[in-house]
């Protein structure tokens, strides 16, 4: 798929401004490193990394952010919410930062950042455990937590288990609270997600870094594989954790290879 | 920002003499020249497909003509954009979705900033550096003079691999020449010297041009005031901003994936102007001697109204001007104490010979997609467009063009021939479904759709394997 110069949809039917909540942390010295943009997936919001990579990044010298999709976490209410409104979300705030972003998407957020890599030319992008849809993603979620998935087949909300996200070495009580914390993305959405809009390409040709676990039951290895085949890259792979890999037990890892990636990458 | 000394430091020095003066060897750089909207698009997507980048502005800031601060300014106090913000910004740079659908012209200026701030181009601008000459040199390369704007300081050649002229059309004014003029007692200026409505208060103005400017300053002085005649050569389309109360040009577009044919389009376009706006001819307008989009499109809500509240007196073009008065095509008299010329902008390249650009007699020049003269493949112009929508979108894409076709040249010179060889066929085409009236208000008219899609094919044409 090509680039596309005649954007109909987007000049006239515009996205409705909303408010977003946007959580930061800055670093203390900064190093001139560019500024990191969290995008959490479906029933998630930036608190999910304002818990502790947002720290992290800023520990290491970049400014970090994340953002509520439309309809979660403290972001405005947006029942209608389409991905496209979801991707203006992301390239809006990227945009509104001082200089070029990294957008780093989770889950199906990660797909939000796809699209979004289409509108906005990132200095890099990253996806973890990424959701790219399609009717797989259905068959997996409906195998592994048939009760939570099913009403989401019918507009509802999709109830993702604590088991599923999580490792077991993350202490069950956390899981728990973690996963009451989730909310829900629009039916719309969530309908788009499994079909499966083709995504257009990057703009400005940015590297890409895909990021999983084998163990993820949410992302399925060969799904994993898939998305990062789109951007002929392989996954680097963090074995045992769960798909929630912010929150999970292990959460330094990822985001220290993320972060050794970034800088290794963007020096030259 | 760059100095002079930087430069001189990272370079072993003049290795190349033209006509006797150093010329520094700046490699494969690209020159841009203007940092206004479209040398900034074009700097950024030089960058952005590998290229170095070296940008002489001549002010002291970005912005170009939406700089108020810059003395080639058209911008007066109450300019807000005509077109509606999803058609005016860059495609991959979008405004805040909380500024208005029609924002003013200082967001535009702080979006430009903010655009050269986050994409890191201001190291890349000369700053207070003007173009003095572009040359020609050996191996389609060019050799360009700058020096200190207003001439201080010595000059200096530097040779580049390509030049990108991004200088603007809408800062020489155009002024017309009536019999009489010379000595008529009022005060006479053009539009680009009309800041705000403090001069026109109070006293008895004759707007000269029914262009969108021509149209705001009326506007303004029919508020404000004792007395304002608007004289137009014809009758025009007045378009309101809104329709149906969604901004009248994302309406307008949203017919376009069905491509009408135009005659359809535009009786649809007749039919929402009979319905919203009315008949013009009951307000004491002419009828339009023209179909919609054949003249550049006029966006003014306000003008119409204003013509029902007896605030402006609509007068046709003038004939002569006398010591006190100004006499009209009709015969009437009117004695106007100042005269606003609203009469357009031409094209300028005083830096670059006109047989470069193709340039005709009467200042036209030819290129393919208003973008490309023939024969000079690493020579292109940015923004030169006067279209129905927004500029900024249109030169996003045609500097990605411009940036690919560069590309394409060192990469794969089989395939660039192909191009070279419709460049040189199609030079001056027009880009626009409608036959646009002849003036030099409609030299660089497009319709942005039209274009776009020529552009598209021409992206895909001209793509890069990485």
């Amino acid at each position: 798929m090509k680039t596309r110069v005649v954007r109909v949809r987007d000049w006239t039917r515009p996205v409705p401004a909303v408010f977003r909540e946007v959580r930061a942390a800055t670093p203390e010295a900064p190093e001139g490193k560019p500024p990191l943009l969290f995008v959490p997936g479906f029933g998630h919001g930036a608190w999910a990394f304002a818990e502790h990579w947002l720290e992290h990044a800023a520990s290491r010298a970049f400014p970090a952010h994340a953002v509520s999709l439309r309809g979660h976490g403290g972001s405005g209410p947006a029942p209608k919410a389409t991905l496209r409104a979801y991707a203006h979300d992301v390239v809006q705030v990227a945009t509104g930062l001082d200089r070029r972003a990294v957008l780093v998407g989770h889950g199906a957020g990660a797909l939000v950042v796809a699209h979004a890599l289409a509108r906005y030319p990132a200095r890099a992008g990253v996806l973890v455990a990424p959701v790219f849809g399609g009717w797989g993603t259905l068959g997996t979620a409906l195998g592994r937590n048939p009760a939570g998935t099913l009403p989401a087949v019918f507009g509802g909300r999709l109830r993702l288990h604590h088991r599923q996200l999580f490792s077991r070495e993350l202490p069950d009580a956390a899981a728990r609270e973690y996963a009451a914390r989730l909310g829900r993305a629009s039916a719309r959405a969530q309908w788009q997600l499994l079909r499966q809009r083709p995504v257009e390409p990057a703009v400005g040709d940015p590297p890409m870094l895909v990021v999983g676990s084998p163990d993820d039951r949410v992302v399925p290895p060969s799904a994993l594989t898939r998305a990062a085949g789109r951007y002929g890259v392989a996954p680097l792979l963090f074995p045992g954790m769960g798909h929630d890999m912010m929150l999970d037990a292990r959460w330094r890892e990822p985001v220290d290879a993320i972060l050794d990636w970034l800088d290794k990458d963007l020096a030259g | 920002m760059a100095t002079f000394s930087d430069q001189e430091s990272n370079e072993p020095g003049a290795t190349l003499w033209r006509d006797g003066r150093p010329v520094y060897d700046r490699a494969g750089t690209v020159c841009v020249i203007g940092a206004g909207a479209s040398g900034l698009t074009a700097i950024k997507n030089l960058k952005e497909y590998g290229f170095g980048v070296d940008c002489y502005e001549r002010e002291t800031g970005v912005g170009g003509a939406w700089n108020w601060r810059h003395d080639r300014s058209p911008v007066y106090a109450s300019t807000h954009l005509i077109s509606s913000r999803p058609l005016t910004e860059y495609p991959d740079f979008p405004m805040p979705d909380s500024w208005p659908d029609y924002p003013h012209h200082s967001q535009l200026l702080s979006y430009l900033e903010h655009y050269a701030d986050h994409f890191d181009l201001r190291p890349h601008i000369w700053f207070g550096t003007e173009v003095v000459r572009v040359e020609p040199a050996d191996g389609d390369r060019w050799d360009v003079t700058t020096r200190s704007t207003g001439g201080y300081g010595a000059e200096r050649t530097s040779r580049y691999s390509a030049v990108v002229v991004a200088n603007g059309h809408n800062w020489a004014p155009k002024m017309p020449a009536y019999e009489g003029l010379d000595e008529f007692r009022g005060k006479v200026i053009h539009a680009s010297a009309y800041k705000d409505a403090t001069q026109v208060r109070g006293k008895r103005v004759l707007v000269v041009g029914a262009g969108n400017t021509g149209c705001d300053i009326a506007v303004e002085a029919g508020q404000q005031a004792a007395k304002c005649w608007h004289s137009t050569r014809r009758g025009y389309w007045y378009a309101p901003k809104y329709t149906f109360g969604r901004p009248a040009d994302q309406v307008t577009d949203s017919l376009a994936p069905y491509r009408l044919p135009l005659r359809l389009r535009q009786w649809l376009f007749h039919r929402v102007l009979k319905l919203t706006v009315g008949d013009l001819t009951r307000f004491g307008l002419p009828r339009p001697d023209h179909r919609v989009f054949e003249t550049h499109p006029i966006v003014n809500s306000h003008l119409v109204y204003q013509l029902g509240h007896g605030s402006i007196t609509p007068v046709p073009d003038v004939g002569r001007f006398r010591r006190n008065s100004v006499t009209l095509v009709d015969g009437q008299e009117i004695e106007p104490d100042l005269v606003v010329f609203a009469t357009g902008y031409l094209p300028r390249f005083e830096f670059l010979a006109p047989e470069l650009l193709g340039t005709d007699a009467s200042g036209r020049p030819a290129l393919y997609l208003n973008a490309f003269p023939r024969r000079h493949p690493t020579l292109a112009v940015a923004g030169l467009l006067q279209p129905d929508s927004g500029l900024l979108p249109l030169v996003h894409w045609q500097s990605v063009v411009i940036a690919r076709w560069l590309r394409l040249r060192e990469a794969a010179p089989e395939r660039a021939r192909s191009f070279a060889a419709r460049v040189d066929a199609e030079a001056g085409d027009r880009w626009h479904s409608a036959k646009v009236k002849e003036s030099t208000r409609h030299w660089f008219e497009i319709g942005h759709i039209d274009y776009l899609r020529v552009l598209q094919r021409t992206l895909d044409e001209l793509e890069v394997a990485a």
